[in-house]
Order: C-alpha cells, then structure tokens, then sequence
C-alpha cells in the first residue's frame, strides 16, 4: 500500500524491541467480543491512484457543472472567478498539511496570514477586531447570537425574516437544545420588514442579513439606535462579501456583530462546504468572541511575531466556561480568502463589485422585460427576487433539462408557503456572460 | 490609508537588543532561506493591482441607483499588490511553517498523517468542486451517491446503522451528538431530570464544553492507576439524573478503554446514552467497531483518521454515526434514494422521525467527504486495518524505544500514540515546555504538551503510520539526545533557550494577551516604533 513506508521486516524487528509476538498482542485490551478476526466484510480492498481517479470521474460525470452551462444561482453562495495563484497557494504543503499553530516559532507563516486576514475582515465590516473564521456563514450566525446572549445576559433574539432561511434554521436549532428564544420574522419578500418596535427589554440582539436573502439593500442605522437603546445588540449578517465593496459597511451603520460566508472570495462553490466564516465585533467585546484570535507580539531577540492570543476564552482552557466549543477554524479557506483579496486590493475588490452589480442590473432588466415576470427588488446587490405567473420549482426543472442553470426556487428553501411558490431567486455575478443571459432569457419565455 | 515603509533601508534585525546567536547580523535581517516578511499593509501602493478587471458596463440611461443610496463612502484600506508580489509573499510565509510534508509531526491527539495529493486532485475536478449546493437535485446525483457512498463507509467501518453528515468539525460533531441524546431524552420525557453528563478528567475540552452549552451539569469521573475510567466510581455516579458518558475511546492517554463494554452496559442500565469521542478512531479503524462496544453516536475527525488536511486549523469535518435508539433525531439534511434518484432531504413536512433540526447551511463539508473517500478508496479495507496496526505498532515502538530515559505514564501496550510525564525531568531544570522547544532546534514539531491534565507535564507523541522506520529511529535518536542533555543537570538554560534555530525565539504570549494587538493598524509601523515592542523593552 502505497501511504505505508513500513515493510515487514521493519514490522518484525519493532516487535521484537516492544518484545510482542504479533501486533495482536498490541490490541489485548479490546475486550474478546468486540475483536475484529479478519477484515470487515463487504468492503473492496486497496486501490491504486489511477483506479481512484476513475471512480472519481464517474462521479463527476453524473453532474452538471455550473462552468458548462449558464448559471445563475445564488442564495448564500456564489460563483466568482477564483484567480489560479489562490489554488496554487493554498496547495502548498508547509500550509495545507500543518496544524493549528501551537507552536508558533515554526508557524509563523499560518499566524502571519491569519493576522492579515483579521485585519482584511475588519476593513471590509467597518468593525474594530475580527477573530480568525468561523467555519462559515451559517455556523457564525448562530454563534453571534449565543455570543449576544453572554453580552446582554439576556435569552431572547430577533431574527429578521430576511435572514437566509437555512441560517434561520440553524439559530431556531441552536434555541431549542441551548436554552433561548428565537422570535422567527415571516419571510420577508419585499424588504419592508420594520423590526424596531419588537425590540425590547429581553432582547438580547436583532439578527439582519444585508442584502437580505430575497436581496434587498438596507440601511439598519435607525434598527441599531434602537437595539442600543434597549441595550441589545445589532448583529448584520452578509452572505456575499463581495457587497461591501460597494455597499455601506455593517460597521458604519452600528452593528454590534458582523457576521459574513466568506465563501465568494477565494473559495470555490464546492457543493456547500468547506466555506469560511467571518467574525467581527467592537473591541469592548473581544473577549466574548467565540474562535481563535491572532495577536502580535515579540519573539525572545525582540523581533515582531504573532500568536495564538486571549485563549482564556477556549474550551481546551476554559472548558465548561468557555465561550464556546469550537476548537477549529477555517485556516485554509481563510488563507485562500485573503490570497484572493490581496490580490484583488483596493482597487480591484471595488471594480469586482461594481461589475458585479452591472451585471445582476442588466439580468434584472431583460428578465424583467419577459412578460408575466415582476421583479420584486427596488434595491439589490447581484442577486433579486421575481415573481413568476405559476410555481418556480417546475420552471427550474424545465430549464435544468434544457441545461441551463436558472435560479432558486424559493419554495426549495421555505417549503410550504403558497405566498412564496411562485418566487424566484437569480443571482448574476462577473462570470455572467452574454452567452449566458440570452439563452436564460430566451428560455424563460418558452418554458412560461 | 496604505502606508508603506522604506526598505531600503534594512530592517531592524533586533541584534541590538541581545541575540543568543552568535551569527553577525546581515543588512536585510535576513538568514538566507530565513527571509523577514512584512505585512500584506507594509507592502502595498495604489495603482498596484493583482487581478485585471474589465470597466463594468455602464449604467443604462434612466435607471435609478439599486443600492438604496448606501453606496459605500471612502476608502477600505485594502493595500495593492501585484501578482508576482502575492506569489513571493505568501511562499515566503509558508517557509516559516513546519508541516507533515517535511517531516516527523508527532502531535499526540491530532493525527498528523500523510495527506495524499489524490484527494486534492479529486476534489477540484469541475464535476465536483464546481456544483452549487442548491442547484436542482437531477444535476448533482453523483455529489449525493458519494455523499451516500463515504456514509455507507463510516456506518460499516463503525457497525452503527444511521449517520449525521453535516457537522462541520469534530466539535460541531459533538453538538450533534448530544443535541441527539437530549432529543432522545425528551422524547423520553426525561430531559428535564437528566442534567448530568459523565466525563472522565482526561476528556478533551471540548467535551465539557459542548455539554455545558446544552445546559449539562459535567461531573467529572475519575481515572485508575491503569490510565482508564474507574468502572467503580463511574458507577456510583450513575442516576436517573445522568444523561449521558462523553467517553473518549481510546481515550487521550493512549490508551483502549479496556472495560468500555461494561461501561457501556452499566450507562445503559442507568437509562443513560453512551457518547463516544471519536478522535482516536483511526487506532482502531477495521480492528474494532465502535457499535459493538455499545456506542450510541460518536463523531468521525474526517481530518484525523481519514486524512483530510489539517490545513492550518481546518476546514475539517465531523460526521456523526448514530445507534438505532438516536437515528430518527438525525438533524437535516440527509442523502436518500428512491428508486435509482438520489434525493435530499431537507424539507421537514415530508420526513419521518423527529429531526433535531439543522447544524449547517447546505450539505456539509463535502470537499472533505470527497478527501476522505479518495483516502478511504486508496487504502480500501485491507488498507485502512494495516493502517491502524502500524499506527498502534509505531507508537508502541516509540513507547519501547524511550522507556529507559523518558518515564512512560501508564503502562502498555498504549495504541497510537504514547504517553510520558514530565518525571524524567525531575531536578534538571528543564520543564515539559523546554524541551518540546528543545526538539524545534533538532527539526521537529514537538509533541502535545500538558495534554492529557491527569498527567503532570505530558508529552503524548502520535508517530501515525506515515513514518518510515529509519525517519523514526532519526527522531528517537534526537529525543534520547536531548534526555541525556536534560540529565546533566547543567543545560536548563540552554533548553531555556531553545529554539535558536527557528524563524522566531520563543514569543512573549503572555504581552500578546495582556496587550491585545489583534489587527495591524497604520500606527503599528515601523516596527521599531511599535508601541508592544516598548512595552516589551
């Protein structure tokens, strides 16, 4: 077997130094029942890498990948173009196969990016320090609002009903097993939902997503006075940060807690995961940030170097009292997310953007000229809401079997709901092309 | 605003303020390979760009801003860089890294295996790492029939009937695993009585962590002099108010769990679930199944034992595999066939059982199933039990090799990974940590220190399979050369010194916590003015 560099007679003379007759003897504390004689029936044997990959093809092949047709959906995930260098990199075995950075005289190269990316996370949010990820959008969320809930000592959140649908899931789970309130906003299409006469003397954070999932823009400053009125806090999720290259940032409006999927810059679509989580918070609240944090600091001869810091919060320290149980982050989605952005810089994350939103505005246009189709959104990002003149479930199949990739359903993400059956979600990002568009379009009028 | 420092004026190379090398300062405060790195914030200038980016189309006439008047105001301060300079950056940075690809990892508890390029190969094919996650289930039923196929792997390797895919981690597993316990509970009726999970003192953090977050009283359950739960004690702590045992098998001594099946008899007598920690799993992969020691759910480190990159602290993965009496709480989404379609189902109206709820957007960490299947393909069942044997008989190895100069915890056999305490040391000066940091000097990562508690200044080693036996014996001969140094009884400072060799000298963590500089500001430049490094002086 190709991975195992022992041979027999290196296994034969380590024996003879443990001084055990077999590597059976090694396995004398399993109890007799639950000893295994021969291998487990049932299962193939070893396989070289060429028989590997086949298998791996044929899988492949049984799917329609978005880089051969025209694509078009979003909902908390987008295709961006991924520069080569970013793959390259991440590749690397000194950052692909090295561990948490324990030991940080030999990890300065994991501590140094992380730090980068911390402080990238806080330019973008408008925020004062970030943590080093999360494992992505959808887990952060939760973990904000059970870190509002430590802040304000208080058990009850808010959650908008433009928040991404799965995200409102994984909160209602989080209040069910771990104890608080989650008072569910009904979905909310048109972006007029007005949260700030719910927020009370036992809220604890208001939970927003900007755009929202249906893809409104919307500025929350008034929200985040009241929140801090009532001594809550104003937690804005964004599952496209490549919005805040053209949009007021979550920090200038007053957010308390920003959380983002990082997945758009660096990370492929990769059928939902590994995705990366951005975590960002106002200084007074460092301290009760869930995950890893990097800090600078300086070595024995004084040179500036960087460490794990404030793990007084950790659960391998703090155990029961820690903040929370996470032990990971996202260490390489995080260093593909800053690979990606330095790359792409001041100038090129704003240019990004603004195409971004050219190019879901000019969607947005021939879409909304085919008739029976209303686009729902005054105001959006690179992704909007249309309603449809019958069910958008059947009309996704009809354009996946004319291989075109047309949008979200958003009767997939929120089942039974008359109200939002015939609502269809598209996203257009820079990989939009005119070969895309036409066919979408012209596809969308027959199959109406 | 992006400030850039001069560099052509040298950096500071701290010479000044003492260095222990005796080696004369060079003008750029480089070592040759060893070359100091700014930050990304040091380096940029405007009109430097690293992406080319066509002029977005102009806005039609007549059409209305669609931001709602919140286009983003001033600067971001991201800096500019060009490609080649990201290149020289970031390759840079990764040389000041040790990793698996270089060398002996023998971080006990972690797994530091040999990560095999196929998986990374696999894994990028469009076919797979370019599907949307919510793109309609006709054109992705090869992603669910992997999905299906690594589930189906993970349920015959541990002999549990039903498996979680969708946590994203090890911890998250466990959040999983008890959120299930408590759904069984409250089915039961019973969660509100059951309060307490049993955790032995040698648990993970994380352990205790997840079952306080849940609203569990974690009591602590002592261990034997044999390095394993004290079945007598574990009993007496046995009441209609435990919930559940979150035991790690082996556990984080290194060590089999050798009454686990009247562990497990005596948990379920007492009306409690058997949590098992999973982490240690790949000891024991094809030699033992977890469901026959009565496990009710355990999570699988997917980048543990079946290799995934540990990537600089994740992405990893955390399936859980589940008994019969905690399948139907099974949160959202799993993969199901009907007739020859695959399916996912991730609409509550139309299942059966009694979901917990949902963990994680879309399906889970499906780069990581694929990793791990390519890994688990590879090996195949012949593959994957002389994987844990040779595990087992490395660690053995080492245990054997260093029982004469280091003082082994408990007795053996151990399974993959060996345990010492910090008794070798006694009178030399020399504490657990310095002479892991002794060990950087020679070329090592060191092992995991102060982990597991119940053992005073531990050094757990994890040789795993992916050692050659004459790369082992290079090591074993460095550690029985530092053991003789240490026992000398005049080198602490020496080892107090340690590591000289490195990109950086031991780190001052505790100004690092004290201070928190957690984001490079404009005023953090130059470093000779750097506020942390005054305070250090």
């Amino acid at each position: 077997m190709r991975y195992l560099p022992l041979t027999d007679a290196d296994r034969r003379e380590m024996l003879s130094v443990i001084g055990a007759r077999s590597v059976d003897e090694l396995f004398k504390d399993v109890p007799e029942s639950a000893r295994l004689g021969a291998k487990i029936a049932g299962l193939p044997d070893h396989q070289g890498e060429l028989e590997v990959e086949r298998a791996f093809q044929a899988y492949a092949a049984k799917n329609l990948s978005p880089s051969s047709v025209p694509f078009f959906i979003g909902a908390g995930a987008y295709r961006h173009h991924v520069p080569s260098t970013v793959d390259y990199m991440i590749q690397r075995g000194e950052f692909l196969t090295s561990y948490t950075p324990y030991q940080p005289e030999i990890t300065q190269g994991t501590l140094q990016y992380l730090f980068e990316f911390q402080t990238q996370i806080t330019m973008l949010t408008g925020m004062e320090v970030a943590n080093a990820s999360m494992y992505d959008g959808s887990t952060g969320t939760s973990e904000a609002v059970l870190m509002a809930n430590r802040v304000t000592r208080r058990h009850k959140a808010l959650v908008s009903g433009g928040l991404h649908p799965q995200y409102r899931r994984i909160i209602e789970t989080a209040a069910k097993w771990e104890g608080f309130s989650a008072v569910i906003g009904k979905p909310d299409v048109e972006g007029l939902e007005d949260l700030i006469a719910a927020v009370d003397k036992e809220t604890s954070c208001v939970v927003v997503q900007n755009p929202s999932f249906f893809g409104h823009v919307r500025d929350f400053a008034k929200l985040a006075a009241a929140c801090h009125a009532a001594g809550a806090l104003l937690i804005v999720v964004v599952t496209e940060v490549v919005s805040l290259g053209l949009i007021t940032p979550p920090g200038e409006m007053g957010a308390d807690i920003v959380v983002c999927e990082g997945q758009s810059i660096g990370n492929g679509l990769g059928f939902g995961g590994p995705y990366v989580g951005l975590f960002a918070t106002r200084d007074k609240y460092m301290r009760q940030m869930p995950g890893r944090l990097v800090g600078e600091t300086v070595d024995a001869d004084g040179k500036r170097g960087f460490v794990l810091t404030l793990s007084t919060r950790e659960q391998h320290i703090r155990r029961e009292k820690a903040t929370s149980n996470i032990c990971t982050n996202a260490g390489l989605c995080a260093l593909a997310f800053t690979v990606h952005l330095t790359l792409l810089g001041e100038a090129g994350f704003k240019r990004l953007a603004e195409i971004n939103h050219a190019k879901a505005s000019e969607l947005a246009d021939r879409i909304g000229a085919v008739p029976g189709v209303k686009v729902l959104n005054d105001s959006f990002f690179n992704e909007f809401t249309v309603r449809l003149p019958k069910p958008a479930a059947p009309v996704v199949e009809a354009l996946a079997a004319k291989r075109i990739l047309g949008g979200l359903p958003v009767s997939r993400l929120i089942p039974n709901d008359p109200s939002v059956e015939n609502l269809l979600l598209l996203a257009a990002t820079e990989t939009a092309t005119e070969e895309g568009m036409g066919p979408l379009v012209a596809a969308l009028k027959e199959v109406l | 605003m992006v400030q850039s420092i001069d560099r052509s004026q040298g950096r500071a190379t701290g010479g000044e303020i003492g260095n222990a090398s005796a080696a004369p300062a060079t003008f750029t405060g480089n070592r040759a390979l060893q070359i100091e790195e700014p930050l990304i914030f040091e380096m940029g200038q405007p009109g430097r760009c690293g992406v080319d980016l066509p002029e977005p189309a102009p806005r039609s006439p007549g059409v209305k801003d669609r931001l709602n008047g919140l286009r983003r105001a001033g600067d971001i301060g991201l800096p500019g860089l060009s490609e080649p300079q990201v290149v020289q950056h970031y390759t840079r940075l990764s040389q000041k890294n040790y990793a698996i690809d270089m060398g002996v990892y023998p971080l006990g508890s972690c797994t530091m295996k040999h990560n095999p390029r196929i998986n990374e190969k696999v894994a990028r094919l469009p076919g797979i790492g370019d599907l949307h996650p919510l793109q309609p289930v006709s054109t992705v039923q090869g992603a669910l029939e992997l999905i299906d196929r690594l589930a189906h792997w993970l349920k015959t390797l541990t002999g549990m009937p039903a498996v979680a895919m969708s946590p994203a981690a090890g911890a998250h597993g466990e959040m999983c695993g008890m959120m299930a316990i408590s759904a069984a509970l409250e089915a039961r009726g019973e969660r509100a009585q059951r309060k307490t999970v049993l955790a032995p003192e040698s648990a993970h953090g994380t352990n205790p962590a997840t079952a306080a977050a849940l609203g569990f009283i974690v009591k602590p359950i002592p261990a034997n002099e044999r390095g394993r739960v004290d079945l007598t004690a574990l009993k007496a702590a046995l009441g209609p108010d435990v919930a559940a045992i979150m035991l790690t098998n082996p556990n984080t001594c290194g060590l089999f769990e050798s009454e686990v099946v009247e562990i497990s008899a005596a948990v379920h007598a007492a009306g409690a679930y058997f949590y098992c920690d999973g982490a240690n799993f790949n000891a024991i992969v094809g030699r033992v199944r977890p469901g026959d020691l009565g496990v009710d759910c355990m999570h699988i480190n997917l980048h543990k034992t079946f290799s995934t990159p540990h990537g600089g602290g994740g992405p990893g993965a955390g399936p859980v595999v589940l008994s019969a009496a905690l399948a139907p709480y099974a949160p959202y989404p799993w993969i199901v066939k009907d007739g020859d379609k695959w399916h996912v189902a991730e609409d509550e109206a139309k299942v059966e059982g009694k979901p917990l709820g949902r963990l994680k957007a879309f399906h889970g960490q499906m780069g990581m199933f694929t990793r791990a299947l390519a890994y688990i393909m590879s090996h195949g069942a012949d593959g994957l039990k002389q994987a844990s044997e040779d595990a087992v008989l490395s660690a053995n190895y080492v245990m054997a090799a260093l029982q004469d100069v280091m003082s082994q915890a408990f007795e053996g056999p151990c399974m993959h990974e060996a345990l010492f305490d910090d008794s070798f040391l006694k009178d030399t000066g020399v504490s657990t940590l310095d002479f892991a940091k002794a060990m950087i000097d020679e070329g090592y990562h060191p092992m995991t220190m102060y982990f597991p508690l119940v053992v005073h200044g531990a050094m757990l080693i994890e040789p795993t399979e992916s050692q050659a036996k004459e790369d082992l014996d290079l090591f074993l001969g460095a550690l029985r050369s530092l053991t003789a140094k240490a026992k000398t009884g005049t080198a602490a400072e020496a080892f107090k010194a340690a590591p000289l060799y490195a990109p950086r000298r031991r780190l001052d963590e505790t100004l690092a916590a004290r201070k928190p500089i957690l984001r490079w500001r404009p005023s953090n430049n130059p470093p000779e003015t750097d506020p942390v490094k005054q305070a250090a002086e």
